[in-house]
């Protein structure tokens, strides 16, 4: 089974577990500035809101690469960037449209979610359950239960 | 290492930043921030000081779990000598402004000297600057905080700042950092107004990198997290009531100071209370709680996180009031709540957000209002000298002094001086609910009768958080004791403020005592950390710290007779509840706290007690 990182954001603290997770699992230090998913914070309406790489099946990062450093993994369907391809020329983070693939000085290279292998560390840090690594197929069916038990409860009543 | 190794010291005088190795054979005796930088402090500074004057010093320090997974792993303490108390000051904050001092590479930062002129420092990891404030003083902490991002244009700065209270010298102004975390207690925030120091930006992008064993810190915290989270306080409570989950329940056991602690329980609490904070409103339908917000790296996320009623009459056509921003805390709920005898929660959330927005302490400024209601209903201060009629339960009299607090207008610079010199100003010193100068919290020691002891040996003047007894009293953590009783409560007080001393010290949040004992502190402190960090040196540590600040306090000048409390909670009976009819038993269980602590009669730690402890 495919699956993909989900967020709720409505169930994020902004702790920043999952940053710390992220950057521990790909550098070994505790460091949110290396951290390729990030939490924003809307002060105004005390949202906060993970967000990272969501995978696209047609991506654009991938099309745009001169090199081709980027593939996807088909077992976990991540765009996954080849460090030993990469040559920093940074077109990949201009044709992303949502911003989740970044340079970084330090290596020259770029980077962005690779899902771990198929474990994600934000996921397994999440202590609210924000970040679940869930079927692919089927990230909405937390949703569609919560309105099905409305209707459940709408049912109920008019069997009273 | 957990530990960076590194501090900036910081000249104002000279305008001078130069980075020292930290002193390593004192972090493994010192651990690391309270405990840490208070061995910087009291080795560098003459414990006659005057507080405001350039020869204070101002710590901000981290601890070696401060940016790390360890759960809560984001605290950071200031500590300088306070100049509400005389005492030494360590006041503790969240928010995710340590982390980022961490993250760049430095374990603290000490403040030395006095700026000619208003400065702002600047540390981008390995490089930190002093920078003209004159454009910044004046503002509030939320103007300041945007402010310096666009001067910078670096979205990520975080800041702590003082807003126009430290700057003006409130006595306990605070330090603020991430628009509402505050290092709240004892007038930290004044001394950094006295050095002319607006404020710090951090961008930290260098992150915490080696602790001793990975694998191990790894699985030391999370079986400490799921602690936490199977915990009824910690996984339940706290996240979704905040410490107002306290509110009734204090107010139960009739341990609610009210009215300047004439009474202890309030008729109003359940207006205040967290359930309150979740109901809708009559006028807009909405609750006054929005969210909860968790600190850097915690799991437990009990910050509050409030909208006003925009037709509330502190607000209307006020719309920089209108967003959502940091909520009532309990100790806030009370001191500005049932403290002045005022039920009116939307007023109690906008004094607390002015509280915020220019950097004081609500528990000072609430307590003090206290003792300025009571001098008005006695006739001694009158409408004419305050701006406002100020009886009890004047929710427009609490929300005005706010405002000249935080501006310096009218009647505020009095309010700012705290209870202790107000009350003695107007001839009634007696009215002054503190110990060492400092305002009492939201526990009635007649009704928690460890709390009175807790509150009159703490080393930074009347507080909760030196020895929270209220979890064994009251909550029954770790172990269910009578709060009425007296009896084997020295070893109590004395068992949490060693305790708390280490939480203190590791970078860790004292909420999370309320799960964890320091058995579940050791093993994530042992996988981060070179040296011995056992439970028994722990205990050993935590007792260390809290000696060395007794120490300097003695040295200050505090003697045995400080050890007090205010004549009302030893002479005046509480009127209702469970603890009708007792008084504060101080006398009962002092004597033996000294001789648990191994310290004279004076209150001084022996030789034998000093020798014990390699002080």
């Amino acid at each position: 089974m495919m699956k993909s990182l989900h967020i709720e954001a409505a169930k994020c603290t902004g702790c920043l577990q999952c940053e710390m997770a992220c950057s521990f699992e790909n550098y070994g230090t505790f460091n949110p500035a290396k951290s390729r998913i990030k939490v924003f914070e809307f002060h105004e309406t005390g949202t906060k809101v993970p967000y990272t790489c969501t995978q696209c099946s047609e991506a654009w990062c991938l099309k745009a690469c001169p090199v081709d450093a980027i593939t996807k993994d088909k077992s976990t369907g991540a765009m996954m960037v080849n460090e030993a391809t990469c040559v920093g020329c940074k077109v990949c983070t201009i044709a992303c449209p949502f911003g989740t693939i970044n340079y970084v000085a330090d290596t020259g290279k770029v980077q962005k979610c690779d899902l771990c292998e198929g474990s994600p560390a934000c996921a397994d840090a999440c202590p609210t359950g924000a970040i679940t690594f869930i079927d692919a197929d089927s990230t909405g069916i937390d949703r569609m239960r919560a309105w099905a038990a409305k209707l459940e409860n709408q049912t109920a009543g008019h069997a009273d | 290492m957990a530990w960076q190794r590194k501090i900036l010291r910081v000249d104002l005088t000279a305008g001078t930043c130069t980075s020292e190795p930290l002193n390593m054979e004192w972090a493994k005796i010192y651990l690391g921030q309270r405990g840490l930088a208070t061995k910087y402090f009291v080795e560098e500074v003459a414990p006659s000081v005057e507080p405001m004057s350039p020869a204070n010093k101002l710590i901000f320090a981290t601890g070696p779990l401060t940016g790390t997974m360890a759960s809560t792993g984001g605290r950071y303490s200031v500590i300088t000598k306070g100049p509400l108390t005389g005492a030494i000051a360590c006041s503790n904050s969240g928010g995710y402004w340590g982390a980022e001092l961490k993250m760049a590479g430095w374990d603290m930062v000490i403040f030395e000297g006095r700026a000619a002129s208003p400065v702002y420092l600047h540390i981008e990891n390995d490089t930190a600057t002093l920078h003209d404030a004159s454009a910044l003083w004046g503002k509030t902490t939320w103007d300041v905080e945007p402010a310096l991002r666009k001067i910078h244009q670096d979205s990520q700065l975080k800041i702590s700042s003082i807003g126009r209270a430290g700057e003006n010298g409130v006595l306990y102004a605070a330090v603020i950092n991430d628009l509402h975390r505050a290092a709240g207690r004892s007038g930290v925030g004044a001394v950094m107004g006295s050095k002319n120091l607006k404020a710090i930006a951090v961008r930290g992008t260098k992150g915490v990198a080696g602790v001793k064993d990975p694998k191990a810190f790894m699985k030391a915290t999370q079986a400490a997290k799921a602690v936490l989270a199977g915990n009824a306080v910690t996984g339940e409570g706290l996240p979704k009531f905040g410490t107002q989950v306290l509110m009734n329940v204090i107010n139960e056991v009739g341990a609610m100071p009210t009215r300047n602690f004439r009474d202890v329980q309030f008729e109003g609490a359940k207006d205040i209370s967290a359930e309150a904070m979740h109901a809708p409103r009559e006028s807009d339908g909405k609750a006054n709680l929005v969210t909860n917000q968790a600190c850097f790296g915690c799991t437990i996320a009990c910050g509050r996180i409030s909208k006003l009623d925009q037709t509330h009459y502190t607000v209307v056509n006020k719309p920089e009031y209108w967003g959502a921003s940091g909520g009532l805390e309990y100790e806030a709920a009370w001191a500005l709540g049932s403290a002045n005898g005022v039920n009116d929660l939307e007023a109690l959330t906008y004094a607390n957000f002015v509280c915020n927005e220019d950097g004081f302490d609500p528990i000072s400024f609430g307590a003090t209002v206290g003792a300025v209601m009571e001098l008005y209903q006695m006739g001694v201060l009158t409408k004419e000298q305050l701006g406002i009629e100020a009886p009890f339960g004047s929710a427009k009299a609490l929300t005005y002094f706010a405002e000249c607090t935080a501006k310096g207008e009218g009647f505020g610079p009095e309010i700012g001086l705290g209870s202790k010199r107000l009350t003695a100003k107007y001839g009634h010193p007696d009215l002054s609910m503190t110990v060492k100068g400092q305002e009492f919290p939201a526990y009635d020691p007649r009704g928690i009768q460890g709390m009175g002891l807790a509150y009159a040996t703490s080393n930074r003047g009347a507080c909760h958080l030196r020895g929270y007894t209220v979890a064994s009293e009251v909550l029954g953590i770790p172990i269910k004791t009578d709060p009425l009783e007296t009896e084997g409560k020295a070893g109590l007080v004395k068992a949490f403020q060693d305790a708390t001393a280490v939480f203190d010290s590791a970078g860790i949040c004292v909420f999370t005592s309320f799960a964890w004992t320091l058995a579940d502190v050791a093993p994530q402190l042992d996988a981060a950390c070179e040296g011995d960090w056992s439970l028994d040196n722990l205990n050993m540590v935590g007792e260390r710290i809290w000696n060395m600040e007794r120490q300097f306090n003695n040295a200050a000048g505090f003697t045995a007779k400080d050890d007090n409390l205010p004549k009302r909670l030893l002479t005046e009976a509480a009127k209702t509840g469970p603890a009708k009819g007792l008084v504060a038993g101080l006398d009962k269980m002092l004597p033996e706290y000294y001789a648990e602590r191994g310290w004279d009669t004076e209150g001084r730690p022996t030789a034998a007690t000093v020798e014990r402890l390699g002080l």
